[in-house]
């Protein structure tokens, strides 16, 4: 605890020098920073002092493991309480009302779509669904705190993100039914959403994959020197990976405009984190890296925006990796493949569900301001199930692409062996058609 | 144990560097061993037949693209990725230890000339510089990747087969890394064992959505290297790491591109087509054998380097085979699974009328690369000669 209380206080003395920090001054530091705090001191023989390349330490004598510290871990930062009241007024983000309904808007369609696309999974409309049930806060709060031209790579389960950047509801419905409108041309599972518009990189099931291609895109972004930031969404199971590894150190030695963002909902499908890792969560792993870390309610979408803010402030400004871990619970099923209640309890579930939840705390919030009332909550649910209802609707009439998409884009080019393939593939289909489900796909 | 070995590695190949530096004769190797072990000459003899298993022919010299100077294949390489941060001011080259010039002086002089941004170390994690070079594509620039030995590239195989190979694919378009090369050391080396001789080639060649291309010599890399790099998909760029310094011919000094996915007939013939690439191709050890066939059983052959091996062309291969009736191919992976099984199978389909002996595959045995057994290994001018005796007789 006292490590952590002083970490945060150096913290805060780089804080208030930054702030000091002109913008001019701030742009170009970008380029070619040389951060201090990263170099190992100059070699110096004379000195009675440890001399390897290492690491930057002093002796000391008697014999001492570290320990690490588990059970009073890092604590978790949060702006408002369960009912919604603000708990220090200095860290209030002071958003507007429009902000505000624009967020409780934003997680609540995002909320009425999981439960349509949910259920039209269960009754076999679509092939597998994943919701986003009590993270719905990491999402908001976090996309509201970055430019739209910020990269985001994703894991899964951050639709969210592109609900607030403005993806409209038939092209999610699009991709899950992998209709002909799908900007993915019908070839990945559902929920693989995304959009080069909106700066939201395609997501795929290998999982972490993404997180040292996130490193190397913020490098990317960083050579352009245009102030742009990536931020990185992953599971805490995802962590475990070899790539959030390669992702976290990469970051830090090459000097990322990058923030890694951790949802610890507290389980990988059926695994607890208890058997996914034994030190303080993933928030610990930064300072092992070098990198500046920060734990958060996730059910707080201010604290979620706050911390989300100042870290993408600071990585564009000083070119290093953040990391954030978001503390949140997987209320739903891990996905439409899963039955949850086979290894955790109705009542831990219900717990979340009811008393702590991302839509139910920022409801209180405006609630309380006058911002929100029941009319507003009734008419506004009417409104948001029927918008999603009626591009469900569309999304299903709409008939599926054309099987000739399955052989572009493996290549920029077709190459002739794929054309030939293409090409028998057509010859078989014309004499067997009566076998295959043509009359679904676009001729 | 992995990291140990390399070291132990690229400690001999700085020796080599020290010693073989403008020289690049084909002694450079069995010279450079000399030197580190002058104590036991019966090993010396051992590895100076390992390294000369083939002996290296400059092809004519290229006039088409201008002037030339005489480089070896380390330099060509350096050559062409010098144009690339020339003209592209997005490129980025990093890898592990390529700042100082590289474990084999492929980017030597590249940091000072372009910039520490521009040409970094990494951490030492294959996943990660993969990762990372799909990445910075994917944000437009040029990335060019260093896997520091083949036998090294598999911790990046999910990187490379799920991510890479199949970013545009997946996003419909809206994404892709076709700005990603990845390059790395190749093949044999005449003491490389386990973990520094390994052709990985044939994993790959199962994967839909990457390049994976092989040159034989200088010019074929700095041409074949700078079509990889402008090429819209992902490319793995083997390098013979034998032809490295021994490997020494006129190279052009301008960039120029050899277009991918296209194999090259490099000596007519009427009997045997011979199909191979990298350094066990026609040029060097099939042109030996080749040689070696016209005088003693009065057999022409017809040699061919692939090239590119994804995605590759059947048409040069098979308008040979329809001629000679006969093909041999020969690769130094193992045999099982090897990509000459695919050359075979297709081949078999479209010229089965054509065929007058069974298509003879002279490969790698199926076991790990063995040390102090190479000479054995390998599949050299003799076990080639020998099948191509055997194909005209069936």
């Amino acid at each position: 605890m006292a490590a952590v209380r002083s970490m945060n206080k150096m913290y805060g003395v780089c804080f208030r020098r930054m702030a000091g920090l002109k913008a001019s001054r701030l742009l170009q530091h970008r380029a070619f920073r040389v951060g201090a705090v990263h170099r190992q001191e100059p070699f110096d023989s004379t000195l009675e002092k440890p001399q390897f390349p290492g690491a930057s330490a002093e002796f000391v004598d008697h014999l001492e493991f570290i320990q690490p510290n588990v059970i009073s871990g890092i604590p978790v930062y949060r702006v408002m309480d369960r009912q919604g009241n603000i708990i220090n007024p200095s860290q209030d983000p002071q958003l507007s009302k429009e902000q505000v309904l624009n967020f409780y808007q934003k997680m609540t369609l995002l909320n009425t779509m999981d439960r349509i696309l949910y259920e039209s999974q269960r009754q076999g409309r679509i092939s597998f669904y994943m919701t986003n049930y009590g993270e719905e806060g990491t999402h908001i709060g976090s996309a509201a705190a970055l430019d739209p031209s910020d990269i985001v790579f994703g894991q899964y389960r951050e639709a969210g993100v592109l609900m607030y950047r403005g993806f409209p509801l038939d092209m999610f419905m699009a991709q899950c039914y992998a209709n002909a409108d799908d900007l993915g041309k019908g070839r990945q599972m559902p929920v693989h959403y995304g959009s080069k518009d909106l700066n939201f990189v395609t997501i795929s099931s290998p999982l972490a994959t993404q997180i040292p291609q996130a490193a190397g895109a913020a490098y990317a972004v960083k050579r352009e020197n245009m102030n742009r930031a990536v931020i990185c969404y992953f599971g805490e199971g995802a962590a475990s990976e070899g790539d959030a590894h390669a992702g976290f150190n990469f970051s830090a030695t090459l000097e990322c405009p990058l923030i890694f963002f951790c949802r610890n909902n507290g389980y990988a499908i059926s695994t607890p984190t208890n058997e996914q890792y034994r030190g303080d969560g993933i928030a610990a792993r930064g300072p092992g890296y070098g990198m500046l870390s920060i734990r958060v309610d996730g059910n707080d979408v201010f604290a979620v925006y706050n911390a989300t803010k100042e870290a993408r402030r600071r990585a564009v400004a000083e070119n290093q990796p953040f990391l954030i871990e978001a503390m949140t619970y997987r209320i739903g099923h891990h996905s439409t493949s899963d039955d949850s209640s086979a290894y955790r309890s109705v009542d831990e579930v219900n717990y979340w569900d009811k008393q702590d939840h991302p839509i139910s705390r920022l409801r209180h919030y405006m609630t309380a301001r006058n911002w929100w009332s029941e009319d507003d909550e009734r008419s506004w649910r009417k409104q948001s199930r029927k918008t999603v209802m009626e591009a469900f609707e569309r999304a299903e009439k709409r008939l599926k692409p054309n099987p000739e998409l399955m052989f572009t884009d493996v290549y920029q080019e077709m190459t002739p062996n794929l054309n030939k393939q293409r090409e028998s593939m057509w010859r078989h289909m014309k004499q067997y058609k009566e076998h295959y489900p043509f009359d679904q796909y676009v001729k | 144990m992995a990291s140990a070995a390399r070291f132990f590695i690229r400690g001999a190949h700085s020796k080599l560097c020290i010693t073989g530096i403008g020289s690049g004769t084909q002694s450079t190797f069995g010279a450079t061993f000399l030197k580190l072990s002058p104590s036991s000459s019966s090993c010396t003899k051992t590895q100076r037949r390992h390294a000369a298993h083939f002996t290296f022919q400059p092809d004519p010299e290229p006039t088409q693209y201008g002037p030339t100077q005489k480089m070896n294949m380390f330099q060509s390489v350096t050559s062409a990725l010098d144009h690339t941060l020339a003209n592209d001011p997005t490129a980025v080259i990093f890898g592990e230890d390529v700042a100082f010039g590289g474990v084999f002086r492929c980017t030597v002089g590249l940091r000072d000339k372009y910039g520490k941004d521009r040409v970094f170390n990494t951490p030492l994690c294959e996943q990660g510089i993969v990762g990372f070079g799909i990445g910075a594509a994917v944000a437009g620039a040029t990335a060019i990747a260093e896997i520091q030995f083949a036998d090294y590239i598999y911790p990046a195989f999910d990187q490379i087969v799920n991510e890479a190979a199949k970013y545009r694919y997946r996003s419909g378009n809206l994404f892709d890394c076709g700005s990603l090369t990845i390059r790395a050391p190749w093949g044999c080396v005449g003491h490389g064992s386990l973990y520094h001789s390994q052709s990985p080639e044939a994993f790959f060649a199962h994967c839909p959505g990457i390049k994976v291309v092989i040159p034989r010599s200088p010019v074929q890399a700095k041409g074949l290297l700078l079509s990889c790099i402008a090429d819209q998909n992902p490319c793995i760029f083997f390098e013979p790491k034998i032809l490295y310094r021994a490997a020494v011919e006129q190279v052009p000094i301008e960039p120029y591109i050899i277009p991918l996915s296209q194999a090259e007939i490099l000596q007519e013939g009427s009997d045997v087509t011979l199909v191979a690439w990298g350094h066990r191709k026609a040029i060097h050890l099939l042109k030996e054998v080749a040689n070696m066939a016209q005088e003693k059983l009065g057999v022409s052959c017809e040699l061919i380097d692939l090239q590119t091996i994804l995605p590759w062309t059947l048409k040069t291969v098979c308008k040979s085979v329809v001629k000679t009736g006969r093909l041999l191919i020969s690769h130094e992976a193992p045999i099982t699974g090897g990509f000459a099984a695919e050359i075979s199978a297709s081949v078999q389909e479209e010229c089965f009328l054509n065929l007058e002996a069974p298509i003879s595959r002279v490969c790698g045995y199926d076991t790990p690369f063995p040390h102090i057994f190479e000479p054995f290994y390998i599949p050299d001018k003799w076990k080639c000669f020998d099948a191509i005796k055997k194909m005209i007789s069936y």
